[in-house]
């Protein structure tokens, strides 16, 4: 009976661990910027190589994870003022670009680094619990999930930075003028979802094929959530991820992987039908 | 429309590139079309593909073509699409007029432009091993189909680890209907399949079909999960414990993956073969040094790129018998029999009924150091199954689909 029980808690932390990991980078920059980054899964690649590239090095996995959160944060920040910042007021052009960069960003890593990377290996370590054997990494990742929405809400309800970023996003020039240095906000943010891009990459990366095209696994998963989140991340991300997980999970667990992807998209239609703002507008219009 | 043929032009310039340019003087060039996926999900598989074409293009050209005429191979990727094979197999056919059109990875890509091909009537060869089952005139089969693949691989699994089976298939064509194969050959030797899943493509997540698979308490997998997302499969079952014998028709020599994955995630994988890269006969010790010398960052030759080696060969054997490109000439020369090639595996022919080609069959296992062993010689195994049913395309020419839930009218 426990082990049942458990086994249903570890599929839906799983579910939730994906959701909120690849969701989070998208959510950040979607939310706070406005802007709609189709290269999303790019920096999630980019994530899972510099950390496999790491590892083979000779780095321990958490350091070569650390370097490919880095690298990929590091490239945001570089991007953002060269390709996203001359289209924050032309939101399709933005979405147009970021496409072509994810196009470019594949392609080039198909020929310079070839069709696929040598793996890593999940780190081993698992438990028993009654019949069914479980993974501990993947407990790592459920928490991860956890300590990266708590670091969302901290890092811009708690921080000076947060503050900053916040009023910047609301109103720029009125940001300006009280003395935020603007620029600096933009490319920070940017590369602060680049950086959670990053560190799905580098979670996943053990877990996973590594080839050019790994970031497209993630991108139905993370538009998904953070549309039926909302424009607010810092509301609407845990309950998006938390109704969709429950939503995957039961119908993955009777009915199989195809049941549960198909359940997954029609609960987005059905929650943008009912919540058009998302779980963040709803909570929003509650509180207000 | 000058603008949209411009962009069009634009947008496919990257794709094309044309390989063997150096055509004879004198005589005009035979021309070969080629698709496969080199980007893409795919790339990983389709790029020994493009790399064997080439390889058996250059060696025929090197002895003086086919019949004194060189050979220009014109490939275009399709990336995965099946749009884009669609529209490049139209391209090819209409536009290139190439002589014989050869590729296509997924059997989703091979349905997608048998029904152009056939519209053409043109010549196709088709170079994986797949569900089998296809009966069409206009189309020849290299790769390796189910009885010769699991009518082997499936007893032998059941005799050695036991009668239950669970099955974990790629949710298209080629999924479905190979688990109807294992299902069909399980019956007969009182096996029972446990559990069955579908999982859709680019889905990477098992957490659930490894629990699944822990409740079902089967004695091996049936594993039929293709592209490199469904492989982090491996992984994930390692980490998770789960320690059970699989079989399957597409991994180690189609997917390489004991040279992706680091032990021991592949341990204990059984798989039957025409090719794999393992094989030490002199011939295919010959061809290997030949192919590592063209490609030698080439991590591992498939058994799809060393079918697509074989299948330029085959079209030259089969044209220089015929002393004709002419589809209906080299058809008669198929349906007078004994149109064989000496291959690196061993002497393979096609069958005039089916024109499907025998195999050279192993069956292989790899170790927990990701070492390839040999099991089991099954000697050549015919492709029989299609004539059994009553395909018989010396007399007619259905161009449809067969499987055991699906066989001819009138059998």
């Amino acid at each position: 009976m426990f082990a049942d029980l458990f086994a249903y808690f570890y599929q839906f932390a799983d579910v939730f661990a994906f959701l909120v990991l690849s969701a989070a980078g998208l959510a950040v920059i979607f939310g706070m910027m406005g802007i709609i980054n189709m290269a999303h899964g790019e920096f999630i690649m980019c994530g899972a190589y510099v950390t496999t590239a790491a590892y083979h090095a000779g780095l321990p996995l958490p350091v070569a994870q650390a370097s490919g959160v880095i690298a990929a944060g590091v490239i945001g920040i570089v991007i953002e003022p060269v390709l996203i910042r001359p289209f924050y007021s032309r939101p399709l052009d933005s979405l147009l670009i970021t496409w072509g960069l994810s196009l470019v960003v594949t392609q080039a890593t198909l020929v310079l680094l070839g069709s696929s990377m040598p793996g890593i290996g999940t780190p081993s370590g698992g438990f028993h619990v009654g019949a069914y054997g479980f993974s501990t990494y993947r407990m790592i990742l459920f928490v991860a999930a956890l300590a990266v929405l708590a670091f969302i809400y901290v890092l811009f309800k708690r921080t000076r930075f947060g503050i900053h970023a916040r009023a910047t996003m609301q109103n720029a020039a009125m940001a300006q003028a009280l003395g935020v240095r603007r620029n600096r906000i933009y490319a920070l943010t940017f590369g602060i979802g680049a950086g959670l891009a990053g560190l799905c990459g580098a979670l996943y990366a053990p877990t996973m094929t590594l080839i050019p095209t790994m970031g497209a696994t993630f991108i139905v998963e993370s538009f998904v959530t953070v549309v039926v989140g909302g424009a607010n991340v810092l509301l609407g991300t845990a309950p998006a991820a938390v109704a969709l997980a429950i939503t995957r999970t039961a119908l993955n667990g009777l009915y199989g992987q195809v049941f549960g992807q198909i359940g997954l998209l029609l609960a987005v239609v059905l929650i943008v039908r009912v919540l058009p703002e998302g779980f963040s507008g709803w909570l929003a219009r509650r509180a207000g | 429309m000058k603008r949209r043929s411009l962009l069009a032009g634009a947008a496919a310039l990257p794709l094309f590139s044309i390989v063997g340019r150096s055509a004879a003087l004198g005589a005009d060039p035979i021309k070969i079309g080629l698709l496969e996926d080199v980007s893409g999900d795919l790339a990983m598989m389709g790029l020994p593909k493009l790399h064997g074409s080439e390889l058996a293009v250059e060696e025929i050209n090197a002895k003086g073509g086919i019949m004194g005429r060189q050979i220009v191979l014109t490939h275009l990727d399709p990336q995965g699409d099946n749009a884009r094979y669609q529209e490049f197999a139209r391209r090819l056919l209409q536009r290139d007029k190439v002589d014989v059109l050869i590729g296509g990875i997924t059997s989703a890509s091979r349905e997608a432009i048998r029904p152009i091909v056939d519209r053409q009537n043109a010549l196709y060869f088709y170079t994986n091993q797949y569900e089998g089952g296809v009966c069409d005139g206009n189309m020849i089969s290299v790769g390796a189909v189910p009885e010769q693949q699991l009518s082997t691989l499936i007893p032998w699994m059941v005799e050695k680890f036991g009668k239950r089976v669970y099955t974990i298939a790629a949710d298209y064509n080629f999924g479905h209907l190979s688990a109807e194969w294992g299902r069909s050959i399980l019956t007969p030797l009182g096996g029972q399949i446990v559990g069955e899943e579908f999982i859709p493509l680019g889905t990477s997540q098992f957490a659930q079909t490894i629990q699944n698979i822990q409740k079902a308490k089967p004695d091996w997998l049936y594993m039929l999960n293709v592209g490199a997302a469904q492989d982090s499969f491996f992984e994930q079952a390692m980490a998770a414990g789960l320690k059970l014998p699989m079989g399957s028709p597409i991994k180690i020599m189609l997917g390489f993956e004991h040279k992706r994955f680091p032990p021991p995630a592949l341990e204990n994988m059984y798989a039957s073969a025409n090719w794999f890269e393992e094989l030490d006969t002199p011939a295919a010790e010959d061809f290997k040094k030949r192919w590592h010398a063209k490609f030698p960052k080439e991590i591992y030759i498939n058994d799809m790129g060393y079918n697509a080696y074989v299948a330029i060969n085959m079209y030259k054997m089969l044209v220089e018998s015929a002393k004709s490109t002419n589809k209906d000439d080299i058809r008669k020369v198929i349906d007078k029999g004994g149109a064989c090639l000496d291959a690196p595996e061993g002497e393979i022919c096609i069958d005039p009924k089916s024109q499907h080609t025998s195999h050279h069959m192993r069956l292989i296992s790899v170790d927990a150091k990701h070492q390839v062993h040999v099991v089991k010689d099954f000697g050549v195994i015919q492709p029989y199954w299609l004539s059994q049913v009553g395909c018989d395309l010396t007399k007619k020419d259905p161009k449809e689909q067969f499987s055991p839930d699906h066989l001819p009218k009138g059998t």
